[in-house]
């Protein structure tokens, strides 16, 4: 009977020296739970605070102050802009800047003196369900409360009336809200893995060394690996929105050209990031795991499931170097929002600018550890 | 603590030498990989370049082709110093890399063609090109087949016809046998000489003796340093390897182990090491054949035939690497360090 497990011994011995020599691994299976658990944890506060709300006040007297003094205080909403127009305010939450826009009319004072309704518009981005039901809330009990106090003092009925107004996405449907940003994710995870692999095999099978033996320039060698994976990205592009579109129902409001163009410099920073990440692995286990390593951010700190403004301080300063949080406001700007290149600009230079810095440092380190070694 | 390099070879005068390598040293951090090798290649030699792993063999492949910048040192490549004009020299040259460096999902055609049009080869030289290399190196009957389909030597094949479809004037080839069947490797090097005999200079390393004995000319590096250089015959009579005074003689014997154990005690046997049945012997000239048959029988090991033996290169390096050893050339930690940074 103790036959059926000879050799269990020496097995066991041999496999705990693999596991203490393989540290990557076992530095993967340790320590990406504890991380996760520490971003879910710490990161992820269900509650929604501090939404990004720019502020219309065309009445500007005392008793609108006091009720943005009351909206502020909320916790609820933070005033990231006044503007004066309405067209800067619909800028602002299309551009992404602010997911909840609050107009006071300019009579809203002198009605509310003379005992009359008076209205305030709380336009809120409803790409989001869970910030816009929260923003509805909030704002009707605001509104609510408002009137209450001055019911009780003047005896006036429904002072304040909040209108809340959903924009993009009337229905809260979460297909529109979550397609659009898997978008940013799944081309991540396509043009790095392909870009990282596509080096790395040939660091494997020692074909690289023998190019670097031939007249092939740096340059000439990874434009020639690269373009062919910026064609695939692409195409996955098209694919996934027509998915989208067609079999999800998700309209897009916005220019697909606009869409395409801006993708340009976000595969670029995938390319980049995959052959940074190919520098650096020799095997393709190796560049699995440190690509791994870089999809984790682009899921927990780009917005595309936790709202980026409610994270701890520290958090939402990472979210700006994380290239998928631009590149998300980008497909939901477009497809939701119907945002314009006036509106995108900034955040597809910033991907344009990642990209330059990822592929400069990962040229550098390319030349110093993979040629010069 | 200075080992003198065993030269014997001038070089030839006359012509330039395929390679010049002048003191050559490369250094990673601490750690110095090669310690001022010197040698030259003639045109049209097949040099075999030998060591044990670790020892600097790719690094010097590396310094050479351009891959790795000079710590220290000179060299030129077809006339050409690697230093300021490496782009020139990998045109130039043709590298074999120790795993073939074949793309195994692509054909044997494809592969050709993608290695000429690196060399940015016309569409007309290509052409021709694939068709004399396809011609020189046998591949016809494979052409459509994908390069992870062949055997080793055929793999080994391709990859030669790949780095030679530029016409280099020089090939570089990392250990082009390791792995490949004796019959495939004995056809690799009648292929080699067939091309030698066109001109064309080879830079072989390889671990086998038996194709250092094929190498007109041969150099061994011992841990980052040049123990000997020089055609296979000069080696062989290196004072190191044969002192003065002593003949080297083969003892035909069918007990091995007792007669080795036996014959490192007579006085007059310098060294002693079994090859298959018999045990080659470095013994003094004074020392009677007769004598040493009869104190080997006496302790009862029945010998067979005494004959004198000329060093094979085995001996020359083994005799050599001691001699080194002696020196303080010491390999401790080197072979790892190496094998990290190759």
């Amino acid at each position: 009977m103790r036959d059926i497990f000879r050799g269990f011994g020496a097995v066991f011995y041999k496999e705990t020296l693999h596991v203490r020599r393989d540290f990557g691994t076992l530095f993967f299976s340790l320590i990406i739970p504890l991380l996760q658990m520490l971003l879910l944890g710490y990161g992820i506060d269900t509650n929604i605070r501090q939404i990004n709300t720019v502020v219309f006040n065309a009445d500007g007297r005392r008793e609108s102050r006091e009720l943005l003094d009351r909206l502020k205080n909320s916790d609820t909403f933070h005033v990231v802009r006044y503007v004066t127009s309405d067209a800067d305010m619909n800028n602002m939450i299309i551009g992404g800047k602010a997911r909840v826009g609050i107009k006071i009319p300019v009579d809203y004072s002198d009605k509310l003196l003379h005992q009359m309704s008076a209205q305030v518009l709380v336009l809120i981005d409803g790409s989001d369900a869970s910030v816009a039901g929260q923003a509805i809330n909030v704002s009707t009990a605001i509104g609510l409360d408002e009137s209450l106090r001055r019911a009780l003092v003047n005896n006036a009925s429904f002072a304040v009336d909040m209108r809340p107004k959903l924009l993009f996405n009337p229905d809260s449907r979460s297909p529109n809200f979550f397609l659009p940003g898997l978008t940013a994710i799944l081309l991540l995870n396509v043009t790095t893995f392909l870009t990282a692999f596509s080096i790395v095999r040939e660091k494997e099978r020692g074909t690289l060394e023998q190019l670097f033996v031939t007249p092939v320039k740096p340059m000439g060698l990874l434009l020639g690996k690269l373009l062919p994976y910026l064609g695939i990205g692409f195409f996955e592009l098209l694919l996934i929105l027509t998915f989208m579109r067609f079999a999800f129902h998700v309209p897009i409001h916005g220019s697909v050209f606009l869409l395409a163009f801006l993708s340009l410099p976000y595969i670029f920073v995938s390319l980049s990031l995959g052959i940074l990440i190919s520098s650096k692995a020799n095997t393709q286990s190796e560049a699995m795991q440190l690509a791994f390593l870089t999809i984790l951010p682009s899921i927990f700190f780009s917005g595309y499931i936790f709202p980026r403004e409610t994270m701890p301080k520290i958090f939402y300063a990472i979210s700006y170097l994380v290239p998928a949080s631009y590149f998300i406001n980008i497909t939901r700007g477009v497809i939701l929002r119907g945002a314009g290149i006036r509106h995108l600009w900034f955040d597809g230079l910033a991907l344009f600018s990642i990209g330059a810095f990822l592929l400069i440092i990962a040229a550098r380190r390319f030349h110093n550890k993979v040629i010069m070694a | 603590m200075t080992t003198e390099t065993a030269n014997t070879n001038g070089g030839a005068p006359g012509t330039d030498p395929a390679i010049s390598a002048r003191g050559l040293v490369r250094s990673f951090g601490k750690f110095t990989a090669v310690k001022g090798v010197s040698f030259e290649v003639a045109k049209g030699e097949i040099f075999g370049f030998l060591g044990p792993n670790g020892s600097g063999k790719t690094t010097v492949i590396k310094m050479l082709t351009g891959l790795l910048p000079l710590t220290g040192g000179e060299a030129t490549v077809e006339g050409l110093n690697v230093r300021t004009d490496s782009e020139r020299v990998r045109e130039r040259i043709g590298y074999m890399s120790q795993n073939f460096s074949l793309y195994p999902d692509l054909t044997v055609t494809e592969n050709l063609r993608f290695y000429g049009r690196i060399y940015s080869l016309s569409a007309q030289r290509l052409k021709n090109r694939i068709q004399e290399v396809i011609d020189l190196n046998g591949l016809g009957p494979y052409l459509n087949r994908l390069a992870a389909q062949l055997s080793g030597g055929w793999k080994q094949r391709l990859a030669l016809g790949c780095a030679m479809l530029h016409e280099p004037k020089l090939l570089f080839l990392d250990e082009p046998t390791a792995g490949i069947d004796p019959v495939a490797r004995r056809q690799l090097w009648d292929l080699l000489f067939e091309l030698s005999g066109h001109g064309i200079t080879f830079f072989v390393t390889t671990h086998y003796m038996d194709e250092a004995e094929r190498c007109s000319h041969v150099a061994y590096i011992y841990y980052g340093k040049l123990i000997a250089d020089g055609t296979p015959n000069s080696l062989r009579e290196l004072p190191d390897v044969q002192p003065p005074g002593t003949i080297r003689v083969e003892i035909t014997t069918p007990e091995v182990t007792r007669a080795l154990g036996h014959a490192r005690q007579i006085k007059g046997v310098r060294s002693a090491t079994i090859f298959g049945q018999s045990i080659h012997a470095l013994i003094d000239d004074h020392l009677d054949f007769d004598a040493l048959r009869e104190q080997l029988s006496r302790n009862g090991a029945a010998v067979g035939e005494i004959r004198p033996l000329a060093a094979s290169l085995e001996d020359v390096f083994v005799e050599l690497t001691y001699k080194n050893q002696a020196n303080g050339n010491n390999p401790e930690g080197s072979a790892e360090t190496e094998a990290k940074h190759a």
